[in-house]
């Protein structure tokens, strides 16, 4: 029984837990919206003064800012489609009775355990490579000129890295409510008539599409900060073809030392996220009541 | 309307057999229930039918024609199954236009059959719910609607009644004789429960272990089962079967006698025994009387007996009414 005097209680016993998170999250978040309206460069130290707006104004007006954005949504964009339709076919194959199931699950699930900067490293020289790359070996194979991903489409390849490390993670909760599936309801529609077709735009995706909900709302949260995959991969190039935010915040405050420019566009990527968060709560969040 | 055909229907899943050879014909128009006790394949033999599952061998026809191979689309078969299977996140008007649609029809026209189904269905009001907000006799009905917009050759229920409460079967079970009365179509109905068989079939088909203990209609199974199989399933409450001492006499195995068969008094008889508990229902009245100490025998007497628990009684058997089964439990007649 929760009376009056035990929910006291555990108030109290919990609240060093939430203080030390509430800390944990509040101090970054507080110190740098503080360094967002100082003038701080580490070239000049000693030199911080308070700057108002100023950063946010160089930030915000920056051409590169709105091709950031851009390059944002459209990596976003493309990883999400490529894992949610890949997971939703690999779902439908690997919810099949086929010998060796267990293992070929296991080898599915696999690259979500590889560390974004292997992932990405291996594809890099790996597959990708013009000279010493698996596609360029198949490229050869088949008496075509190697093709140079990174350098001639750059973003391409990395949503394409980027989606292969998600895949296994779409797949997986894709598949779990592929197999909460009432079976009779796909044998009453073989009996109304319904095509193989059929049954999947009018059962089966009706019947995930709250799982799809929830594969991209998380992986909207985690791609909008992309960043390894990028750093080792094409450092945001060739000019700004692949930077994103992220990556464009990195590139104010450490490599051109620019502290306070750099946390003024952390904030505004925070703020960019929260919209982008909302809008998709908005637009498939009515999925997940009911 | 069609006539069903099935010759030599086996299925095996893996080593296991479930069906080992079944030869069945179902009239044209004909209500015909497959009962037996759970796992005996009653389920199985329905999903063949249906095309849900591909025979291991034997043959299948519907009017004539080999439908053996057929997908269940083609078979013009409707099936209502036991968790109704309704798509969750289409109303009920959806549902039940569902074959509709995927036959292709004019928006009009499933309008029209849907509006037609709900009325006979009493669904109307519902039309534009979901089915999770649907009780579980509407849930049933919407299924039953579905079933029968497309106008099916024949219909198929796999244990339809049996996640209803006992009121709801009763009400449903004249429902869906009702419905088999107008319409006129082939229904097969699978149940384990004797009493919807009893109460619904033209014939009853007796299974047991995937074989056909009997064919017949209610009646006959009642009053002349082939085996101590049918004898013992058919009827509530069960037949008593008597002593082998007794059976000798008769030159039989084992005898059984139906509970309203057997006369009892407090006075005189053939055997004696200790009233146990009695069952008032009004109408009737089930007395269990001790005649061993492992042995009881149900006895049917009028509404208003007075026995009383632990009462000396004795019993007597009509011997007109007995019936004789030889060592293998056939009937001997
Ligand atoms: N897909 C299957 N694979 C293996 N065995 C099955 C399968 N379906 C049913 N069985 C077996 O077949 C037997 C009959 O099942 P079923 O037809 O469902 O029985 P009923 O409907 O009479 O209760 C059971 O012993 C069951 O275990
Ligand atoms: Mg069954």
């Amino acid at each position: 029984m929760a009376t009056e005097h035990s929910r006291a209680t555990a108030r109290l016993m919990i609240s060093p837990a939430v203080l030390l998170l509430l800390a944990w999250m509040i101090v970054p978040l507080a110190l740098t919206l503080y360094f967002s309206f100082l003038r701080y460069n580490l070239l000049m130290p000693g030199m911080e003064e308070w700057a108002g707006f100023l950063n946010y104004k160089f930030f915000l007006t920056d051409p590169a800012f709105f091709s950031a954005v851009w390059k944002t949504l459209e990596l976003v964009g493309g990883v999400l489609i490529i894992t949610v339709v890949g997971g939703i076919l690999l779902a439908l194959l690997l919810d099949q009775q086929f010998w060796g199931q267990g293992a070929v699950r296991i080898l599915v699930i696999a690259p979500f355990f590889v560390m974004p900067t292997v992932s990405a490293l291996v594809w890099k020289n790996m597959f990708m490579n013009p000279v010493n790359g698996l596609f360029a070996y198949l490229a050869k194979v088949f008496g075509l000129p190697p093709f140079d991903f990174l350098a001639q489409a750059p973003m391409l390849s990395i949503i394409m890295i980027v989606a292969w490390e998600w895949l296994p993670f779409a797949t997986l909760i894709l598949l779990t409510a592929l197999q909460s599936l009432d079976s009779e309801q796909l044998e009453a529609a073989e009996m109304d008539g319904a095509s193989f077709i059929s049954r999947f735009f009018y059962i089966v995706l009706p019947h995930l599409s709250r799982a799809i909900t929830v594969v991209i709302l998380i992986q909207t949260i985690f791609l909008l900060s992309t960043f390894a995959e990028i750093l080792v991969t094409t450092n945001g190039g060739p000019g700004t073809a692949t930077t994103n935010l992220t990556y464009l915040v990195y590139v104010q405050s450490l490599l051109q030392f620019d502290v306070g420019g750099g946390s003024a566009g952390g904030v505004v990527a925070i703020i960019l996220a929260n919209i982008v968060a909302i809008f998709l709560m908005r637009m498939i969040g009515k999925n997940l009541d009911a | 309307m069609s006539a069903i055909t099935l010759k030599n229907v086996t299925k095996r899943f893996g080593d296991v057999t479930v069906i080992p050879g079944i030869d069945l014909s179902i009239e044209d128009g004909e209500f015909v229930v497959f009962v037996g006790p759970s796992g005996c394949g009653k389920s199985t033999l329905l999903r063949l039918i249906a095309g849900l599952e591909d025979v291991s061998a034997g043959v299948i026809d519907i009017d004539g024609a080999d439908v053996t191979g057929t997908a269940p689309a083609k078979r013009g078969l409707a099936m209502v199954f036991q968790s109704y299977a309704l798509y969750p996140h289409m109303s009920v008007a959806g549902n039940i236009g569902f074959p509709l649609r995927m036959a292709g029809e004019s928006k009009e026209a499933i309008d029209k059959k849907v509006r037609a189904a709900a009325a006979t269905l009493n669904l109307t009001d519902y039309l534009h719910r979901k089915p999770r907000e649907l009780s579980g006799g509407q849930r049933q009905r919407v299924a039953i609607g579905r079933a029968i917009v497309r106008e099916p050759k024949g219909f198929l229920f796999d244990e339809p009644l049996s996640n209803l409460d006992a009121a709801l079967r009763v009400n449903m079970r004249l429902e869906l004789s009702e419905l088999h009365a107008q319409l006129k179509t082939t229904m097969i109905y699978v149940t384990h429960d004797q009493v919807e068989a009893m109460t619904m079939a033209d014939k009853i088909v007796v299974l047991n272990r995937g074989h056909i203990e009997q064919v017949g209609s209610p009646l006959t199974l009642y009053n002349k089962p082939d085996n101590l199989f049918v004898a013992g399933f058919i009827g509530s409450p069960k037949m008593n079967f008597l002593g082998p001492t007794y059976a000798k006499e008769h030159g039989a195995a084992t005898v059984g006698v139906r509970p309203e068969h057997i006369k009892i008094s407090k006075e005189s008889g053939l055997i004696k025994g200790t009233a146990g508990v009695a069952e008032h229902l009004g109408s009737d009245t089930f007395v269990h009387v001790h005649v061993a100490p492992d042995q009881m025998i149900t006895v049917r007497t009028s509404g208003d007996s007075v026995l009383r628990h632990g009462d000396t009684v004795w019993l007597t058997p009509d011997e007109d009414r007995l019936h004789r089964f030889d060592a293998q439990g056939k009937a001997i007649r």
